[in-house]
């Protein structure tokens, strides 16, 4: 039957059409079950965010969004600082551990899983006990004697009241550092995995040809490795853009990001998800035009690159 | 009298405990056509490799134009390569991938010294009008032309090239070893050329250098290689040899089969025992009364071009490449004139090539088309 | 002839410091015997008695567990015959049919729980049920399809195609063919896919949170609760033991890829000859 060498999967005889459909058919249960849980959720939140609690047509869920115009600015801020202080970090880290031999790559590279997948909410955790007021980080400085220190040179000044201790939790500061800690890996990884994948012999026609290994990382790796970092950005500004374990956490909710304004609407006292809805599509949207303009500059690598 | 323009002397290289170069001692000529023959794992590449200063010899020297080099990194050395996979850069195109090196050079070269430089190989290599296309989009045909370009434009004294026609269909390659050696001679660059293809070897080079287990077998001309082989590995790598065990009586006289012939050679002590090369186009088949030495025919393959005729004498077998056809069965007579025998001392190799026992019609397919050719660290 | 990349080594090491330094403290003090979490006073063992006596965390740690197992077992079967299916459709189907399947993987989670959580409660609402843990699975299994999908896809374009039509010549039927040659071929790329869904069901916080409700609990759900109070370093014992157990997860599936890795390269230098 299938002793033409065409392979399988064209369109032959009419038995063939069948056998297609048959193969087909496979997907049938899930493209159901996408519609359903996938598709039908999201339409939800658009029809939520343009119905009032009657159940008409309106908009006045998005007309009181100015107020809320610090939250947006502040979470794609933040998310921004974020995302470019893992790629400060993440890309000499995923440099190095490229240049190691492939068994130590191994190694270095699991290292950087490990954390990612324990519990993140236990990985923020971790830094609460380290940036308290009387958490770990403000002991070891008082210690060794900072906080004397400063005190002892301000003495004089007028109106000066003695610390104990630096506020590192509540700030946004606090909120950048969890979110570097929990993302950092999702930079690392991607780009790793594309260095790696760089042709020795390219690096080598390069360094036949005169380039030095600066001009070789400028000229070669840096432009080859850019898809990593375009994927490493998608993984960390998203989630840091719509997080609101990480605020909630490390600074008790003073620090409002739009993760924070969005959980709000959905939980007990204040239940309204028609106004959740609005943020959320509002966000929605936002995510969308950051990732399409990233992806200008990008090639579309899949994202199982990472997996 | 070319100037000696690169000397190897006694290199060695191991990997892994593996001897891969076995002190070898090399001088290539100033604008040569230096080709290092072998089969895989010869250590061809590695000797490649250490002339463009991407691996360092254990021990022994690497001198370019008098200066010793060892010490050289890749990016400083006046020597271009031309990969064997190409490794062109993906993200520039083709203009920007020649225009590389042109750009790396300091002093700085001006705009329009590049783009005159750039133009000038493109059109070397016949790919003028292809400056803006990405270089993923060419067959491998235009890529390797790229690698050429971008190589060459820099005016190095010497060009490497590893095996660079080995992914290309034959028609093609053909035609590429008769741009490369045009290209060679016009821009007057020393080429050394890495190949494991004897017939390449044999029609580009000025010199060829045959190696076999990290050392030199033989260095010659074409001519000299295929007519006056040094070895059985080197009779038997460059083209197809009968060789046959002999006994050198006294100068111009060989013994074999229990026969006295007439050979042109000389210089060997009274009956030492030599190697004896004959080529299957060089023997004639005439009629067992006239014949020299006689034996059965026992398989007949069309090629085209000629029979390929094996007979056996005597247990061992010979092969015939001719015009005439014999059935399998019939017994033949054979003569050879003398300028049709070689003589050879004994050596590692004796008794190993030459008999065409295996021989099949298949056996030349496999031979001449060795899959994924260098993917071995040579 | 190149530098030895100190500079970036010492970099990379401090980075590696960085991420763990919390970790470490988070163990560290899981056998303190007080409750301070910043403050050394003595080795115990009493925190993790507590862990196990107390009932909330012991009864989320197993709705953590049979949520994950049920939804990434569920996703493996409907991810893999979905892989299938999408691999025998031409591009144009494929291509948006796969795009929507990536949704919940680009999402952000809350949008994800969010959504699901409309849809629950709307249709809870008219057809009479509840948030719980059958919502909380359902939720699961969306979530984790996607990567079983990933996952599974790219084996099967690694599949030599030939072998379908030998499959076919020698009498089998397409089902036939899926189960007795497609399945056993690409089941590295099914179990490593079940291994993701199932790491990321036992980690997903914020989906559960908007999916479970309030009769239901997963064991982050209960961490997050507690974390809010702040309350005994129960917390740093089930950081510790969590890290345990991921630890050798992540171990198990680094050596099941290098021995893939090494037996894939076996097969290539067998199927080119001996050199």
């Amino acid at each position: 039957m299938s002793k033409n060498k065409l392979f399988s999967g064209t369109v032959g005889a009419v038995g063939g059409f069948f056998d297609r459909f048959r193969r087909q058919s496979f997907a049938y249960p899930y493209v159901l079950w996408m519609a359903l849980f996938v598709v039908i959720p999201i339409i939800l939140i658009g029809v939520y965010a343009f119905t009032s609690a009657q159940g008409t047509f309106t908009l006045e869920n998005f007309s009181g969004m100015t107020d809320y115009a610090p939250v947006f600015g502040r979470s794609l801020w933040l998310a921004f600082l974020a995302t470019v202080i893992c790629i400060l970090i993440g890309y000499p880290v995923a440099l190095a551990i490229s240049r190691a031999d492939s068994k130590t790559q191994r190694i270095l590279l699991m290292l950087i899983m490990l954390p990612m997948w324990i519990n993140f909410l236990l990985r923020t955790y971790a830094w609460m006990s380290l940036l308290e007021n009387t958490g770990l980080i403000n002991r070891l400085l008082a210690s060794i004697g900072v906080f004397d220190l400063i005190n002892s040179l301000h003495a004089g000044d007028a109106g000066y009241s003695p610390i104990t201790h630096f506020q590192l939790i509540n700030t946004n500061g606090a909120v950048i550092l969890g979110m570097v800690y929990n993302y950092l890996p999702f930079m690392i990884l991607p780009i790793e995995s594309v260095i790696v994948k760089i042709d020795p012999f390219v690096i080598e026609a390069a360094q036949d040809l005169g380039a030095n290994s600066g001009t070789v990382f400028r000229k070669v790796i840096l432009p080859l490795s850019l898809s990593g970092v375009i994927s490493g950005i998608t993984m960390v500004f998203v989630p840091a853009v719509s997080t609101f374990v990480i605020s909630k956490l490390l600074s008790n909710g003073t620090v409002m990001l739009l993760g924070d304004l969005i959980e709000m609407q959905f939980s007990g006292a204040a239940y309204n998800p028609h106004l959740g809805s609005a943020i959320s599509l509002i966000m929605m949207v936002i995510v969308v035009i950051c990732m399409s303009v990233m992806s200008k500059f990008g090639e579309g690598e899949e994202q199982a690159v990472v997996m | 009298m070319a100037k000696e323009l690169i000397r190897l002397e006694d290199c060695r290289k191991e990997f892994d405990g593996e001897v891969v170069l076995d002190s070898i001692s090399l001088a290539i000529k100033d604008k040569e056509f230096l080709t290092l023959l072998g089969p895989s794992g010869c250590g061809k590449t590695t000797t490649l490799r250490i002339i463009g200063g991407f691996l360092r010899p254990d021990s022994g020297k690497v001198v370019f134009d008098g200066v010793t080099i060892n010490d050289v990194p890749p990016h400083k050395r006046k020597i271009n390569t031309v990969f064997q996979k190409y490794a062109l850069f993906t993200h520039l195109n083709v203009y920007e991938n020649i225009a590389f090196g042109l750009r790396v050079q300091r002093p700085k070269l001006s705009e329009q010294e590049i783009e005159r430089r750039v133009h000038e190989s493109l059109e070397l290599v016949a790919l003028k009008g292809y400056e803006k296309r990405s270089v993923s989009q060419l067959s491998g045909g235009q890529q390797q032309r790229v690698a050429i370009a971008r190589a060459v434009v820099n005016k190095p004294q010497v060009l490497l090239l590893d095996e660079p026609l080995g992914a290309l269909d034959l028609k093609l390659r053909k035609d590429m070893q008769r741009e490369l050696k045009q290209i060679q001679q016009q821009v007057g660059i020393t080429f050394i050329y890495v190949t494991h293809d004897q017939e390449e070897a044999l029609t580009m080079s000025d010199t060829v250098v045959v190696m076999n287990k990290g050392e030199i077998q033989q260095i010659g001309t074409p001519l000299d290689i295929y007519n006056e082989p040094k070895n059985a590995f080197v009779a038997d790598f460059i083209g197809e040899s009968n060789i046959i065990d002999g006994v050198m009586v006294s100068d111009h006289i060989v013994r074999m089969y229990g026969r006295d012939f007439e050979c042109l050679d000389k210089g060997f002590s009274p009956n030492e025992p030599v190697d004896v090369v004959v080529r299957p186009e060089d023997i004639d088949i005439v009629p067992v009364s006239q014949g020299q030495i006689v034996g059965t025919v026992t398989d007949v393959t069309f090629k085209g071009m000629q029979y390929d005729i094996i007979v056996d004498f005597q247990g061992f077998k010979w092969l015939i490449q001719t015009t005439d056809h014999s059935p399998v069965g019939t017994r033949i007579g054979v003569k050879i004139d003398p300028d049709g025998f070689h003589i050879m001392k004994k050596s590692e190799y004796s008794g190993l090539y030459g008999d065409y026992s295996s021989y099949s019609a298949e056996y030349d397919e496999l031979s001449a088309d060795p899959e994924g050719g260098g993917q071995e660290d040579e | 002839m190149t530098k030895k990349y100190t500079g970036g080594k010492i970099f990379a090491a401090l980075t590696y410091v960085f991420l763990y330094a919390p970790i470490i403290v988070l163990i560290v003090f899981s056998f303190n015997a007080t409750k301070s979490r910043t403050i050394w006073s003595g080795f115990t063992l009493d925190w993790y008695r507590e862990l196990f006596h107390d009932s909330l965390i012991m009864s989320s740690l197993q709705t953590t567990l049979l949520v994950s197992v049920i939804a990434s077992l569920i996703a493996a079967v409907i991810g893999t015959f979905a892989a299938i299916g999408f691999y025998n459709m031409k591009k144009n189907w494929r291509s948006p049919l796969l795009l929507v399947n990536n949704i919940p993987v680009v999402n952000a989670d809350i949008i994800t729980g969010v959504s699901l959580s409309l849809l629950f409660v709307s249709a809870g609402a008219l057809m009479g049920f509840q948030l719980g843990f059958g919502t909380l699975l359902i939720a699961h299994i969306s979530f984790d399809i996607p990567y079983v999908i990933l996952s599974v896809m790219p084996k099967l374009y690694q599949l030599d195609r030939n072998l379908f039509e030998a499959a076919q010549d020698l009498g089998c039927t397409w089902f036939q063919t899926v189960y007795k040659v497609i399945i056993p071929e690409i089941m590295p790329g099914i179990i490593n896919g079940l291994l993701i869904a199932f790491t990321m069901s036992v980690d997903d916080f914020v989906i559960s949170y908007f999916t479970a409700g309030s009769s239901v609990q997963t064991l982050s759900m209960t961490i997050y609760a507690m974390t809010r109070r702040r309350i005994s370093p129960k917390i740093n014992a089930i950081s510790t033991l969590l890290f345990a157990v991921v630890l050798i997860l992540l171990v198990i599936v680094n050596v099941r890829e290098a021995r893939q890795h090494k037996a894939e390269i076996k097969k290539e230098k067998m199927l080119k000859g001996t050199n």
